[in-house]
């Protein structure tokens, strides 16, 4: 039974929490690829923005959680998205909106997010430094060790207090989403422009402000998963280009400008990786007796070790592009 | 009616004003480092700046020719690097001479006997198994084999490296292992090519950029073939070295090597772009819809100039790694080498040669002297504000300095993409009225 929680740490947990962070992030990407039709690198980089604000917040005012009684960065986390919110708005005004006035093909653009990322990784280094950070200045990270009570389990479920505000927030915000697409008129919009935007425009759609509402969508959610992501390790600046590919499969496997197939892709990726580093040799020790010798000595049983861990998220990648480029959930644009 | 066709092909030629113009600032933009830096280190400048022309020349014809967007120049270029140390370094004997090379060749063989088992099983429908019987059985075979093969791998990997270190170079000429580099850059680039070119541009970014970093991992955590984060120095040079006829002499032979590479490339190139075939690309990347219909096979055209481009990327990637003399699989950054050469590519002009090749040698001058200028602001700015604020200035000032230059490849890539589209010196286009 040992291996049985060690198999629940090390896979179910760890794959939870990356697979939120992927499908909060993949959300975000995916809508803006429904939106505005290209594929916004600069994505990874909203998130390392909206972790760096929380932590320059929160080194401001490292005492304000004490007083509710929830962590400092919990609670700047708001601020953070906004002013994540505000950055994407701001970027979009100052480099993307040109260019779409211009008419460039999407590929344009996505070297311009490129550009974007640079920019953002710049300043966030210049600010922040090379080295990693805790988001933890002042509180401490609680880690919950739960005993299970079972004969002869002598390794407890371990969960850390991020974790579960990171599994609390991701159905938080993936409900509002929900909501905010199929109830409000706004969301609604959102998704006639998605379908057809000339007849979204031609409906008396605001289109302006159907980018601007996206942006800040996406800028908020990337603020939500950045800073989960940090709390959850530590803060480090160059966080966004090991985001990027999972971000990007995950919103590929769901099906691309399909936000609930983000998410389902973001869980897709997050378990795979996972899964795919976990040694599984550690599963047939109890088994060690019944086995045949030369499976019970093989030592390392694990797909890919952790240093290829980003081969998981491209394998999928290659995988769906070339059996159902659509995604699993047959995306509308491919 | 008569239909007098104007010669298009034969466009009136005027001078060259806005190139001559361009190349001779940049001549005085050389000799300016030359007066101020010392030959040695120019010329060393110069020659990377060579290496980065064949990098550029590539993505141009990508990027320029075709359209393609490849985000991941830093993966064809270690490889390129790579075959260049692997086929130059001196044989290792402790290598040869132990019984590795055995066990070594016998884990290939099961590699191979492992792919062509499961290729076998993905083909079972043919003699009548049922689809999903089948797909069951290679999914099966190939997770099983796998795993019994990267075991042993580990064990005989894990071997070389406690018994001999790495198992050593080929000791062959240099310009074998930038032959080969090229040949392996460009059948990376088959495999991604032939997932992604049938799908939105978009997708290949996202592959390029995924097939960099893990190119870049395996060369870094492959100990045993590479070093890893070791490094092997120094690799031969396919001319005199410095050690035989100094420094500058040395270079400058390198450079005229790298020299007479370029002008091969750019010939070539030249006459690929007027050729039909050239036409043709530009055609499918003008309008896809119009040139399909015209009955070009759009994917293998596609296919061949992205080919085209990685080959030379490897090559590139090569001849610079043997001018290091060093193969460090950790230097390979994206910034170094997928964004710079972008930004040389679309400053100079995507699809002028003539533009990328002065892109590349202006952008890598400014690059090289961007690192002092950055240093040399940030303590302007640590020095004012000592004096006027009184705040302390942090202690990783040089290291974050640099990070300016991130910031300032990033800007350069937007404002030019907004403002100059088409670069310094833009394609030349005949427009038939």
């Amino acid at each position: 039974m040992n291996e049985l929680v060690f198999f629940i740490n090390n896979v179910v947990i760890a794959g939870c929490v990356a697979g939120s962070i992927y499908a909060i992030g993949a959300v975000g990407v995916t809508l803006i690829f429904s939106i505005m039709r290209f594929a916004h690198f600069a994505h990874g980089d909203m998130m390392t923005f909206g972790a760096f604000m929380v932590l320059l917040l929160t080194t401001l005012f490292p005492s304000a959680g004490a007083a509710i009684g929830i962590p400092t960065p919990l609670i700047m986390l708001p601020l953070a998205m906004a002013l994540t919110a505000l950055l994407a708005v701001g970027i979009d005004r100052a480099f993307y909106k040109p260019l779409r006035a211009h008419g460039v093909k999407p590929i344009v653009m996505v070297i311009a997010s490129l550009g974007v990322t640079l920019m953002l990784q710049g300043l966030i280094r210049l600010f922040a430094g090379t080295g990693g950070e805790s988001l933890y200045v002042d509180d401490r990270k609680e880690i919950f060790r739960l005993a299970l009570p079972i004969e002869g389990v002598r390794v407890p479920v371990v969960i850390t207090e991020p974790q579960l505000y990171l599994f609390a927030l991701t159905l938080i915000s993936v409900v509002a989403l929900h909501l905010f697409l199929s109830r409000s008129r706004l969301g609604k919009a959102m998704r006639a422009m998605s379908d057809n935007p000339s007849l979204a425009q031609a409906s008396g759609i605001n289109t302006n402000t159907i980018v601007a509402v996206t942006w800040v969508i996406a800028g908020g959610l990337a603020a939500i998963a950045g800073t989960l992501l940090s709390l959850d390790v530590t803060f480090k600046p160059d966080l966004s280009f090991f985001l990027l590919l999972p971000i990007f499969a995950a919103a590929i496997v769901g099906g691309v400008g399909h936000p609930y197939g983000a998410i389902a892709g973001g869980f897709v990726v997050g378990f795979a990786e996972t899964l795919a580093v976990f040694n599984w040799g550690i599963l047939l020790r109890p088994f060690r007796d019944s086995l045949p010798d030369w499976l019970a000595q093989a030592g390392n049983l694990a797909f890919v070790g952790t240093e290829y861990k980003i081969v998981v998220p491209f394998f999928i990648l290659v995988a769906i592009l070339v059996w159902r480029p659509t995604g699993i959930f047959k995306g509308k644009v491919i | 009616m008569s239909t007098t066709r104007t010669d298009t092909v034969a466009a009136p030629r005027r001078f060259p004003l806005r190139e001559v113009v361009i190349f001779a600032a940049l001549l005085v933009a050389v000799l300016g480092v030359y007066a101020m830096m010392g030959a040695a280190y120019s010329t060393r400048m110069l020659v990377e700046a060579a290496c980065y022309a064949i990098l550029a020349l590539g993505l141009t014809i990508q990027w320029g020719y075709a359209g393609q967007f490849n985000a991941g120049v830093m993966g064809f270029v270690a490889l390129g690097g790579f075959c260049a140390m692997f086929f130059s370094v001196p044989v290792n004997d402790a290598f040869w001479d132990s019984d590795l090379p055995g066990q070594l060749g016998t884990v290939l063989a099961y590699i191979v006997g492992a792919v062509l088992v499961v290729f076998g099983a993905s083909r079972l429908d043919r003699i009548g198994v049922p689809k999903k019987l089948r797909t069951a059985i290679t999914v099966v075979l190939a997770v099983v084999l796998y795993m019994v093969v990267i075991s042993a791998f580990r064990g005989v990997a894990d071997q070389i490296e406690s018994q001999a270190g790495f198992i050593g170079g080929l000791g062959l000429p240099a310009w074998v292992g930038w032959i080969i580099g090229g040949a392996l850059a460009g059948g990376v680039g088959y495999f991604i090519g032939h997932i992604c070119l049938g799908l939105r541009s978009d997708y290949l970014a996202i592959a390029t950029i995924g097939i960099a970093e893990i190119i870049k991992a395996f060369l870094k955590n492959s100990d045993w073939l590479t070093r890893g984060t070791a490094t092997v120095s120094p690799l031969p040079w396919p001319v005199p070295g410095p050690a035989e006829v100094g420094f500058t002499l040395a270079r400058a032979l390198y450079l005229s090597v790298t020299a007479v590479m370029i002008a091969a490339i750019f010939f070539l190139l030249h006459r690929a772009y007027h050729a039909p075939w050239g036409r043709m690309i530009r055609a499918i990347r003008d309008n896809e819809i119009s040139s399909a219909a015209m009955g070009k096979d759009i994917n293998k055209r596609r296919l061949e100039i992205f080919v085209l481009g990685c080959i030379l990327m490897g090559i590139g990637g090569a001849v610079l790694a043997s001018f290091n003399s060093l193969f460090d699989p950790q230097g390979y950054l994206p910034l170094n080498h997928t964004f710079l050469v972008l930004v040389m590519v679309i400053l100079g002009g995507p699809g002028n040669n003539l533009g990328t090749i002065f892109g590349a040698v202006a952008v890598y001058i400014i690059w090289l002297m961007s690192e002092p200028l950055a240093l040399f602001l940030m303590e302007l700015a640590v020095h004012f504000g000592e004096s006027t604020f009184g705040w302390d200035a942090p202690a990783s000032l040089d290291s974050r300095a640099l990070q300016a230059r991130v910031f300032v490849i990033g800007l350069l890539i937007t404002l030019v993409l907004r403002f100059a589209p088409k670069g310094l010196l833009p394609e030349k286009t005949k427009h038939v009225e």
